[in-house]
């Protein structure tokens, strides 16, 4: 494969952010389908438009996903990326990784394609980009054989799920969900690569509110951590804070870098709560946490005086998607608490996410994701699809408009009446 | 032995997942899972995170193009190695993390990372303007209206300074859609950069038998604009479909159901900027990004006015928000009109909806604040 000109591209060397075109140069000295990478990419720099081919199908045998067709529309010009399809290799949990590990994942992806890849996907797997259909099944042997790992999901299945890098290196997370998100992707590796849904379907595993992993955005079933009693003050710290103390920098030390003057309680923590639950009792801070509803805010600023209280679990959320069709959703709120208990293998939560599917798969359309049929169908029959009782807590505000769907046998008598009977009474 | 194509089933496993992470942990945080304190960001990108054992973990964060080559990982893992014990992890916003269970071993590994062959700048803490969590664009994508990696080395030059220092009020969330399905989930980021088509889909005659199921391709359609229809093709008869384009929104998703009507287009392409949003619960529940920027072309390779454009909506924040409060906080209390006026972000009717539900945005109260907006009716 020949050495493309990229004058275009070339542009994108300047700049102190990592470049991604020098390192596609570099690669291309080992691997010289990164110069047809390069020179697709300069042709479509220069004709502002993409040229790849709509999709392709294709994959290892007994799977129906995890793997991504893609074809060049100009493959004359640029041989090398003729076939360019995508694998994707299920992450582990939190995106940790032993050296030993990615090396070997490297030296696999240099073996059977472009060398490029993605760490990490949207979803979260790590994304090979760019393999010819007849290295599909070797690269499957040996990722499988020789590293002991797996494709993740691609089509109306289970998506690779993911989650937040909880208890491992978070003082927040309030429950484990790399335990939760692993024991879940190793309980469903049958609805991760062989579709049987009516869409896609997504698990997010976020740790406390703050949801690093964008749960409540990005997730069908999306579980976010919290607690259901009271949040833990340690009043010395407190005290350290208020003192501007070494040690005890506001938000973490996230806003070091500001000229935002001496730490004002009132004016950062108590004014900004939105419930206005705290307040100073001489150099006592209280809390009233029936009024609480666990933003995070207060204990994101002072998180050595503050901490999720001790009685910790989630909340789950369902239906979020991306705005293709009807608009962007977030995942509204279902179960205020429920337990993440890795004793009984998360029975708990595998019982609520089976509902939802044995529901969902009958009544879903094609291409449907399961916050479109909430929408559908409306949340009240959801709810009572899901056995749960209708809470306050289930909507912001209550309706607006008086048009209830009365059920026939809501209403004494029913609906079955004689209009004769009625003429005798009510002259027309 | 290897994949043996004549057996293409002899010996194979399946369903193995993901490798276990508990065998991906370094000792120091193996040890202290569930058991962390409390953290401080030391300075831009590195942070401490200490244990009720006493034990301290210190984590340097870099940022990466997401777009990365087997090579440029090597380098990271020769860092990890001569650094890490050999673990190393990355974010959920495509920054790698390298940590260390001592704080002496921080300086010579920040050495190591200044001296790495492939580009790793250190920082994407508190508050910043971390790294841009984005899509494929034209090096991969099938559907893109606009390129992904581009567009965001182009922006993180721009905002470079912020990606390494944490002066902003609080932290700002870019991310970058290549098109509406919107696989980079940008509808809830403080500020979003959007790829979007305006061009209604051809309509491939010739090949639209063979590729497409004809009534999937008309139900795709969210607003009812693609009906059936008959078209001639080499003297033969054949069924395909129309559309009427006063109706169509641009949306893509019949491409996604039939490659038969493509509609990327050189001039018709471009990206949309939409701000405000956010996912964390902390102080406001989630908010949805709203669209300011309703186009801006497709100029490659630097995407000049999308880089300005972001630079200015992110300038007119650092100077107006109050500390901790998130884009879509301080629009929202200085109100929208206010937003326009202080970035110099022209409105259009594009930013008024008009879709399902729009009237939920349209305002019914007499609360507004005059603007340069308001002028003809003020002077």
């Amino acid at each position: 494969m020949a050495k493309h000109e990229t004058p275009l591209l070339d542009e994108l060397e300047k700049g102190p952010w990592p470049s991604f075109v020098t390192d596609l140069k570099r690669q291309a000295e080992t691997k010289p389908e990164c110069w047809d990478i390069l020179g697709q990419l300069e042709l479509s720099y220069k004709d502002r438009i993409t040229h790849w081919k709509h999709g392709g199908i294709v994959g290892v045998f007994g799977y129906g996903g995890g793997i991504v067709g893609r074809y060049s529309d100009v493959p004359a010009q640029f041989p090398g990326v003729e076939h360019f399809h995508t694998v994707r290799v299920a992450q582990p949990s939190g995106l940790y990784y032993t050296t030993e590990n990615l090396r070997a994942l490297m030296d696999l992806w240099e073996k059977y394609g472009s060398g490029v890849t993605n760490l990490h996907g949207s979803t979260g797997d790590m994304i090979f980009l760019g393999t010819r259909t007849e290295n599909l099944e070797p690269l499957f042997w040996d990722l499988t054989h020789d590293l002991g790992q797996d494709l993740g999901g691609s089509g109306s299945n289970l998506r690779t799920p993911a989650c937040c890098l909880g208890e491992s290196r978070c003082e927040w997370s309030c429950y484990d969900t790399q335990e939760i998100c692993n024991h879940l992707t190793q309980h469903y590796q049958d609805e991760i690569h062989r579709p049987a849904f009516p869409y896609k379907f997504k698990f997010k595993f976020s740790g406390c509110a703050n949801d690093c992993v964008a749960a409540v955005a990005r997730s069908d079933f999306s579980v976010v951590g919290t607690w259901k009693d009271q949040i833990q003050i340690d009043q010395a710290a407190v005290k350290a804070y208020l003192n501007g103390d070494e040690g005890y920098p506001v938000n973490g030390g996230a806003h070091k870098g500001g000229d935002w003057g001496p730490f004002d309680i009132q004016k950062e923590v108590f004014d900004l709560c939105p419930t206005q639950c705290m307040w100073m009792e001489g150099d006592e801070l209280k809390i009233d946490d029936a009024e609480c509803t666990r933003c995070m805010h207060c204990i994101n600023v002072m998180p050595r005086a503050l901490r999720p209280g001790k009685e910790k679990g989630a909340s789950i959320l369902m239906g979020a998607k991306a705005p293709i069709l009807d608009g962007a959703q977030f995942s509204t709120l279902v179960i205020p608490f429920i337990e993440i208990n890795k004793e009984n293998d998360f029975e708990e939560v595998i019982d609520v996410i089976e509902k939802v599917w044995d529901w969902w798969m009958e009544v879903g359309k094609n291409r449907e994701r399961v916050g479109e049929t909430m929408q559908r169908v409306g949340l009240p029959t959801f709810l009572s699809v899901m056995e749960i009782e209708p809470l306050p807590q289930h909507v912001r505000e209550p309706r607006s408009n008086p048009y209830v769907f009365w059920k026939e046998e809501e209403v004494p008598g029913g609906w079955d009446r004689d209009v004769k009977e009625f003429r005798k009474r009510h002259a027309a | 032995m290897g994949y043996d194509p004549k057996n293409p089933m002899e010996g194979r496993i399946s369903d193995l997942g993901p490798k276990y992470y508990g065998d991906m942990l370094a000792p120091v945080i193996k040890n202290n899972k569930g058991k962390w304190l409390y953290h401080e960001i030391l300075e831009p990108g590195v942070l401490v995170h200490v244990s009720e054992t006493g034990d301290k973990v210190f984590t340097v964060r870099c940022g990466t193009p997401r777009l990365v080559t087997v090579s440029y990982v090597r380098d990271i893992c020769d860092i990890a190695d001569a650094h890490c014990d050999g673990f190393v992890r990355w974010t959920t916003r495509n920054n790698v993390e390298f940590m260390v269970d001592a704080e002496d071993k921080v300086a010579p590994l920040k050495e190591a990372i200044a001296a790495a062959p492939s580009g790793l700048p250190i920082g994407g803490t508190g508050a910043c303007v971390t790294n841009i969590v984005h899509t494929q664009g034209w090096v991969h994508c099938h559907t893109p209206a606009t390129d992904a990696s581009g567009p965001v080395k182009a922006v993180m030059d721009d905002l470079f300074d912020y990606f390494g220092s944490m002066t902003l009020p609080a932290q700002v969330r870019i991310a970058l859609a290549c098109c509406l399905n919107m696989c980079g989930a940008v509808h809830a980021s403080d500020i979003a950069i959007l790829g979007i088509h305006r061009t209604p889909p051809m309509i491939d005659h010739e090949r639209i038998t063979g590729v497409c199921e004809i009534p999937l391709a008309i139900a795709s359609c969210p607003l009812g604009a693609i009906k059936p229809a008959k078209a001639e093709v080499n003297g033969e008869e054949v069924k395909t479909v129309k559309v009427n384009n006063e109706r169509c929104m641009f949306c893509g998703n019949c491409y996604t159901m039939c490659p038969a009507m493509p509609l990327a287009d050189p001039e018709g392409d471009g990206i949309a900027i939409l701000v405000g949003g956010k996912v964390s619960n902390a102080k406001s529940g989630p908010k949805f990004s709203k669209l300011v920027v309703p186009f801006l072309p497709n100029t490659p390779p630097r995407w000049p006015e999308t880089v300005k454009v972001v630079r200015d909506i992110l300038l007119a924040y650092a100077k107006g928000a109050n500390k901790y409060e998130r884009l879509g906080e301080w629009a929202e209390r200085i109100g929208w009109e206010k937003f326009f006026e202080e970035t110099g972000v022209p409105f259009t009717d594009k930013s008024i909806d008009d879709y399902r539900l729009a009237y939920d945005t349209w305002r019914t109260t007499t609360q507004f604040k005059y603007t340069s907006h308001t002028a003809a009716y003020t002077k």
